[in-house]
């Protein structure tokens, strides 16, 4: 049986469960920790989408502008995320090429396009495994946060590569609209309410 | 409008599912029975031994920030780099927002974590709490996933990697201490904050 099925809610903060005054679908402060409690996250579908859209849009610019200027006594050289993983490739890392690959494009392009169905489910249930839709959230939520590493690897590049004239490195446009991107697709996971995906048509679950 | 408390429940923050609660055994967790997420912990260590842990860290923490991550020699120039000179050549460039973004996730918010932890691991012994420690627990929740030292601590070798392609290059003591930080910080995420709502047991009492 589901909390909400039995008048209950619980705080997604401190996990307290509480009974709210009957007939009030506002918020109510947890009674333990003082967070505002929902039954589900207000308005989570919208504000996934939202938050997907403007990802969606800065992820242009975030792959076809340069994420880092190369300058040296030889001239410069401009980097996307995309030449940063062929660099790597070409250079004899495939490892490193293939994590950065994964982390850089492979994640934050899965993560937008399983939010996107998954709110699609929540409207349309059909006849989708409610517990994979849930592994697929869980996956979503803690493989976010990694793409970030680019970022971090261009902030700290900039940051140890500055021989005056002869080498300095850069940050470009593209690294602050990609870090724009994992921060935004972050948001959109936060957003969505997982509670969602069980809730469709109510009916009861009978697999355990 | 009065809002009651139901402590001897438990529902899962992904399905909602109800279930009621039951005392574990320390080093255990409770399961959701139909999607399987994590309800509560009863963690193997007690508060005041967390101490420690928390304060080793916010040492490490001061290391990794104070000594230069990695020094490069490259044709005489030698070039040494802490994580704050990073940030602020960010700055200086003027990649304002990625500066920022990078200080919040890699400095604000992880020594807030640590601050935030230990004192509310000090504070938790006290029979009567400040008003305060609600509000820090809560903030503190809230603010955990946006600290992200250990994909910093991913950066950090990438970037080593790259960089000795164009130069030589010496790791400093700061990379030490960012492993270090990373190791103790996820002994320290892996503690259910969570369980500092209970009100202190008292020893002695069975």
């Amino acid at each position: 049986m589901s909390a909400h099925a039995a008048g209950l809610r619980v705080c997604l903060s401190c996990q307290q469960v509480c009974r709210p005054p009957a007939a009030t679908s506002a918020p109510v402060p947890c009674p333990r920790c003082g967070a505002p409690v929902s039954a589900r996250k207000p308005d989570s579908l919208a504000r996934t989408w939202a938050y997907l859209i403007a990802a969606l849009i800065l992820y242009i610019p975030a792959n076809l502008l340069p994420i880092m200027r190369t300058e040296s006594l030889l001239g410069s050289s401009d980097d996307t995320i995309l030449s940063g993983v062929v660099y790597f490739w070409v250079s004899g890392s495939a490892g490193l090429a293939i994590l950065i690959f994964t982390v850089s494009i492979v994640v934050p392009l899965a993560k937008m396009g399983i939010l996107a169905y998954l709110t699609c489910r929540v409207r349309w249930p059909g006849r989708a495994d409610r517990h994979q839709l849930s592994h697929l959230y869980k996956f979503v939520e803690v493989v976010g946060r990694w793409s970030m590493l680019d970022v971090f690897v261009v902030a700290l590049m900039v940051g140890m590569v500055q021989f005056q004239s002869l080498a300095s490195i850069k940050a470009g446009s593209g690294a602050v609209a990609f870090g724009a991107v994992v921060v935004l697709s972050m948001l959109a996971a936060g957003s969505f309410d997982p509670r969602l995906l069980w809730d469709n048509n109510g009916q009861p679950d009978d697999e355990r | 409008m009065t809002v009651v408390a139901e402590d001897g429940l438990a529902a899962c923050p992904e399905c909602d599912e109800l279930h009621s609660r039951r005392p574990l055994p320390p080093g255990t967790k409770a399961r959701c029975v139909r999607c399987g997420t994590t309800l509560y912990r009863a963690p193997s260590r007690r508060p005041d031994q967390m101490v420690p842990v928390v304060i080793a860290a916010l040492i490490l923490f001061v290391l990794a920030n104070v000594y230069p991550i990695v020094i490069l020699r490259a044709q005489g120039l030698v070039n040494a780099a802490t994580l704050p000179a990073s940030i602020l050549a960010l700055w200086r460039e003027g990649q304002e927002p990625m500066a920022l973004l990078v200080f919040a996730t890699t400095w604000v918010f992880p020594l807030f974590d640590l601050l935030t932890v230990l004192t509310l691991l000090l504070l938790h012994r006290r029979v009567v709490r400040p008003p305060l420690f609600a509000r820090l627990l809560r903030l503190l929740l809230m603010v955990r996933p946006w600290g992200m030292i250990e994909v910093l601590m991913l950066g950090v070798m990438v970037s080593l990697i790259k960089l000795s392609k164009m130069a030589d290059v010496m790791p400093g003591i700061a990379l030490w201490a960012f492993i270090g930080l990373t190791v103790l910080l996820a002994v320290i995420l892996s503690y259910d904050v969570r369980v500092l709502w209970q009100p202190p047991q008292r020893r002695g009492v069975s």
